[in-house]
């Protein structure tokens, strides 16, 4: 049963590599064999290549980007869970605001970050605010509806033991939340990147996007490759260390059901 | 000495008269019920007593003091057992205190000796989707006990247990209940769990409610071994179900 069960995990853990693998290899393939022209897609030995080549103008801009997604994820996350907090305990600000928070999400990122650059200058600052636009939605959205789906009774029990409305915030709303404040911290670690790197397009001195233009300019589709394939692994590295954290500040997730 | 008297209690809800001069006592050391069929505002005249509503009319006085619209002097306890999942047991059942600024410290001191007593030694430091539906209860009733000593308020605490484990959980809180000298105002539907549990029973009826009928329970009918199984017992439920017309 034990053994079974094992087996089964480790199995799940490894058919993705499995598969990503097998792409790896077919892409070898086809560009070994010339299917498709090397400037037009290089193969994944000569992404390889460039990364060896150019790591240390990636590992400088990486701090870069990496710095300006932490700062605004930073803002972003306090605002989101400021915005929940207030929004849950005044009703009516809640409907005033939530229509504006929704209709702000469907402005493109791409139209408004020329329009930073111009405000804000060629600095970090606009890539921030950036990075701020886009990760505070999903955490305020997440926090507040976990917020306000607390079981009435919980809060009902509370108050008859004399709790006060911070108290019910810091012994149940809170905690209650924190689930859905890791799902949501998840996408907005993951937007924060992306953010980063699109304002860093519009204009800017350093960082990944930078240098994704330039690269991109001089044709040098291996280095382009090799900077995308970057950013997914760094994606996917913040996204294991938000799934560490919360492995250790929920420690009932972890427990068996009867 | 405990005492909680409520007094000529109207209520209503949503422009509805429910309750109509309900008058009740509980006093030391009593297991008390409240029986009537469901809907007729059973929880309408709890949460006015747990003081989390204020009645249109009437008095609710506990142990001299006029608490009438106010929660948090009488312990308080729903068929979910609403134990919080992302606390363990002990950090569960210390809750009360902790909301009361009793420190982490003094509330563990004061709860320990209690899981012995309550069935859960050992169980301190578990989360509670780790213990069965009877241990969760139990755990939610220790909660109880520890918000305050003197008198517990039980709506339908039991009714989501199975019928085996039921027939445990009364014998146990009868027990435990004597021992900490602690009296329980009980909200029922169900006629063998008021029986089987108090001293007095007041039966609920009419529209809007009242109370209409009010049966003693003598404590050495309900001492016999096997008393759900006794002709007095099913003399009781037969003056109840004629009482509630059913």
């Amino acid at each position: 049963m034990g053994f079974m069960k094992k087996l089964t995990n480790t199995s799940i853990n490894f058919l993705p590599l499995v598969a990503i693998a097998l792409v790896l290899i077919v892409w070898q393939i086809i560009s070994a064999l010339q299917l498709i022209p090397e400037f037009l897609l290089p193969s994944p030995l000569s992404v390889l290549q460039a990364f060896g080549d150019d790591y240390q103008a990636l590992f400088s801009n990486s701090l870069v980007t990496l710095s300006e997604a932490f700062w605004g994820l930073f803002f972003g996350v306090g605002i989101g869970v400021i915005l929940a907090l207030i929004m849950d305990i005044f009703h009516p600000i809640y409907k005033a605001l939530y229509p504006l928070l929704v209709i702000s999400q469907t402005i493109p990122t791409i139209a408004i970050a020329p329009l930073l650059i111009l405000w804000f200058g060629y600095g970090i600052l606009p890539k921030v605010v950036l990075v701020v636009a886009t990760t505070f939605f999903p955490i305020a959205v997440g926090m507040l509806d976990a917020f306000r789906s607390t079981d009435q009774d919980l809060i009902t029990l509370m108050r008859t033991l004399g709790a006060n409305t911070p108290k019910i915030y810091f012994y149940i709303k809170f905690p209650n939340a924190l689930d859905a404040f890791f799902s949501s911290l998840k996408i907005s670690v993951s937007y924060s990147l992306v953010s980063a790197v699109v304002s860093e397009w519009v204009g800017g001195f350093d960082g990944l996007g930078v240098y994704m233009t330039r690269v991109m300019k001089a044709y040098a589709y291996d280095k382009m490759f090799a900077v995308i394939f970057l950013i997914s692994l760094l994606s996917l590295f913040l996204i294991l260390i938000v799934n560490w954290i919360q492995y250790i500040i929920t420690p009932w997730r972890r427990t068996n059901h009867v | 000495m405990t005492e909680l008297l409520v007094q000529h209690v109207d209520q209503s809800f949503d422009g509805k008269q429910i309750l109509n001069d309900v008058s009740l006592s509980v006093k030391t050391n009593e297991i008390v019920s409240i029986l009537g069929v469901s809907g007729i505002g059973k929880t309408t005249l709890f949460n006015v007593i747990a003081g989390i509503t204020h009645p249109l009319d009437g008095t609710v006085v506990f142990n001299g003091n006029d608490i009438t619209g106010e929660a948090g002097h009488l312990g308080y306890m729903l068929q979910k057992d609403l134990l919080l999942p992302f606390r363990t047991i002990m950090n569960n059942v210390i809750l009360p205190d902790l909301v009361k600024g009793i420190s982490k410290k003094d509330a563990i001191k004061r709860a320990t000796p209690l899981f012995e007593f309550f069935g859960l030694s050992g169980y301190e430091n578990k989360y509670p989707n780790e213990l069965s539906g009877g241990m969760r209860q139990r755990a939610a009733l220790l909660r109880t006990f520890l918000s305050t000593k003197d008198l517990t308020l039980l709506d339908e605490p039991f009714s989501a247990l199975d019928e085996l484990t039921k027939r445990g959980i009364y014998r146990w809180y009868t027990d435990i209940s004597r021992q900490m000298q602690n009296s329980t105002l009980l909200i029922t539907h169900s006629v063998d769990e008021a029986i089987t549990l108090s001293d007095r029973i007041y039966i609920l009826s009419g529209k809007p409610a009242t109370i209409s009928h009010e049966i003693k329970i003598t404590s050495e009918e309900r001492n016999k071994p096997d008393f759900e199984l006794t002709s007095d017992f099913i003399k009781y439920k037969k003056e109840i179900l004629n009482i509630l017309n059913v």
